[in-house]
């Protein structure tokens, strides 16, 4: 009863490999986005500011129609791809992996940028007195000190990229083995007679993944801050 | 002998900054009340804030030269600077945090020296922990630990004193002497407590309003009280 078929088992493990490797594309330029909106000052900062918090209001659907019109074969974006770097994203797993992605990105960044404006600026300062360059005040102050923001953000966009569901359907389908998710298997089994048992076992996987996603950045999160300011 | 040379000025808020003087080695305190400017001074010597107008020389190094468009960055000046919260690294034990400054450097660890300095300090039995368990005392001592062990060819210290109660007040001092006459670093030391100064300095400069009011020896400070 509990027991998963292949073709489950198979959207169960598409579905981590794509919500990992969103999360681990998104988490650089999430990083590099939320320092320059906790530090920057520069013209259409407002505008950067709404472009990526877009996702998170715009109906997932137009998400998904918007990724289509650009990353698509014959979008601008996806025919440049294509020619100079032989990705393809239409109709793949990758493309999933890009709309999970672009929908998990606010998510990822409002925490970072939360936790480098918290930081107190005056200790990098002291870095610098005592000869850190830039780049390593960065990377010895201002990142460990921005961990705890930065694990909640990994969380944040890998649980939305694993539930992933409007976007990635309109972008590339739901074609079994290649971009059906769990999410969409549990849409595709519920569309056909008998399908409820084994869409019933995905929503028990989706719930324990969830949860267990919830748990580890929690522990990461207070080990963390454990680590800054005692118990 | 001259070792640093400050002639700089700088607009800091509503306070307009004028400040030229010379120190040679020993200790030169910057003394004058809250306001007068001497923090935003270190912080010009330390590379922190940039002059608006002027020069600062460290022996023979143009550490900024407005004319010439000279501005050493922070990094690159190897001065140490005991802040006057400490600012010690809170994911960082205190080992690590003494050991910052080298490690960056590529020196290789000096035990003998990092023993020496964690002794003098009364430290040693504190390297593991993390700042947020220390003492305010701790944490000054290890601050100027950690500004010690990174080699500066010039000790700034910004009250390092100013956060601490009257009885670490007295646990810190002679240290800071002993310091001073045991370590041949010159030291720039900021207070607005005569008693404090008069302790530690072998020169004082007294600062007012953004200016220097009096330069020489601590007898300026009898003029003071």
């Amino acid at each position: 009863m509990l027991e998963l078929s292949p073709a489950e088992w198979t959207a169960v493990a598409l579905s981590l490999r794509i919500a990992i490797v969103a999360t681990a594309w998104a988490l650089p330029f999430g990083i590099a986005i939320g320092w320059l909106l906790a530090r920057g000052t520069f013209w259409g900062k407002t505008v950067l500011d709404g472009l990526i918090h877009l996702p998170l209001v715009l109906p997932p659907v137009v998400t998904g129609y918007l990724l289509l019109m650009w990353f698509g074969r014959r979008g601008p974006l996806g025919a440049f791809l294509y020619d100079h770097f032989g990705i393809v994203f239409a109709f793949r797993w990758t493309g999933a992996a890009l709309a999970s992605g672009v929908m998990g990105f606010p998510l990822m960044v409002r925490p970072i940028r939360l936790a480098l404006e918290a930081i107190d600026r005056r200790l990098e300062d002291a870095a610098a007195t005592l000869g850190a360059n830039p780049a390593l005040v960065f990377f010895t102050v201002t990142l460990p000190l921005a961990l705890p923001g930065i694990i909640a953000g990994v969380l944040l966009c890998f649980a939305r990229a694993l539930g992933e569901f409007g976007a990635t359907i309109t972008f590339v389908s739901n074609i079994p083995g290649e971009t059906q998710t769990i999410s969409a298997a549990i849409y595709t089994f519920l569309q056909i007679p008998q399908g409820d048992a084994a869409a019933g076992r995905l929503v028990l996987v989706a719930i324990v993944l969830s949860l267990a996603a919830l748990i580890a950045a929690e522990w990461l999160g207070r080990r963390a801050t454990t680590r800054f300011h005692g118990e | 002998m001259t070792v640093l040379a400050v002639d700089v000025e700088k607009k800091v808020g509503a306070l307009h900054l004028a400040v030229r003087f010379q120190a040679a080695g020993g200790a030169t305190a910057l003394f004058g009340p809250s306001g007068a400017g001497k923090t935003s001074v270190v912080n010009m010597i330390a590379g922190l804030l940039k002059p608006d107008r002027g020069s600062i020389t460290l022996d023979d190094t143009i550490l900024f030269e407005a004319e010439k468009a000279i501005n050493v960055p922070p990094h690159r000046r190897r001065i140490g600077y005991v802040f006057q919260e400490g600012r010690l690294f809170p994911h960082l034990s205190v080992r690590q945090n003494l050991d910052y400054g080298r490690r960056l450097s590529g020196r290789p660890r000096n035990t003998s020296e990092f023993e020496r300095i964690a002794s003098l300090l009364g430290i040693t039995h504190l390297l593991h922990r993390r700042p947020r368990m220390l003492s305010g005392g701790e944490r000054q001592r290890v601050a100027i630990g950690r500004a010690l062990l990174m080699q500066p060819r010039l000790l700034l210290l910004d009250e390092p004193l100013a956060s601490l109660d009257a009885g670490h007040k007295g646990e810190i001092l002679p240290y800071l002497v002993r310091l001073r006459d045991q370590a041949a670093i010159p030291m720039v030391y900021v207070s607005h407590i005569a008693a404090e100064v008069h302790q530690i300095a072998t020169n004082v400069v007294r600062l007012d309003d953004g200016h220097v009011v009096a330069a020489g020896g601590v007898e300026l400070l009898a003029d003071a009280s």
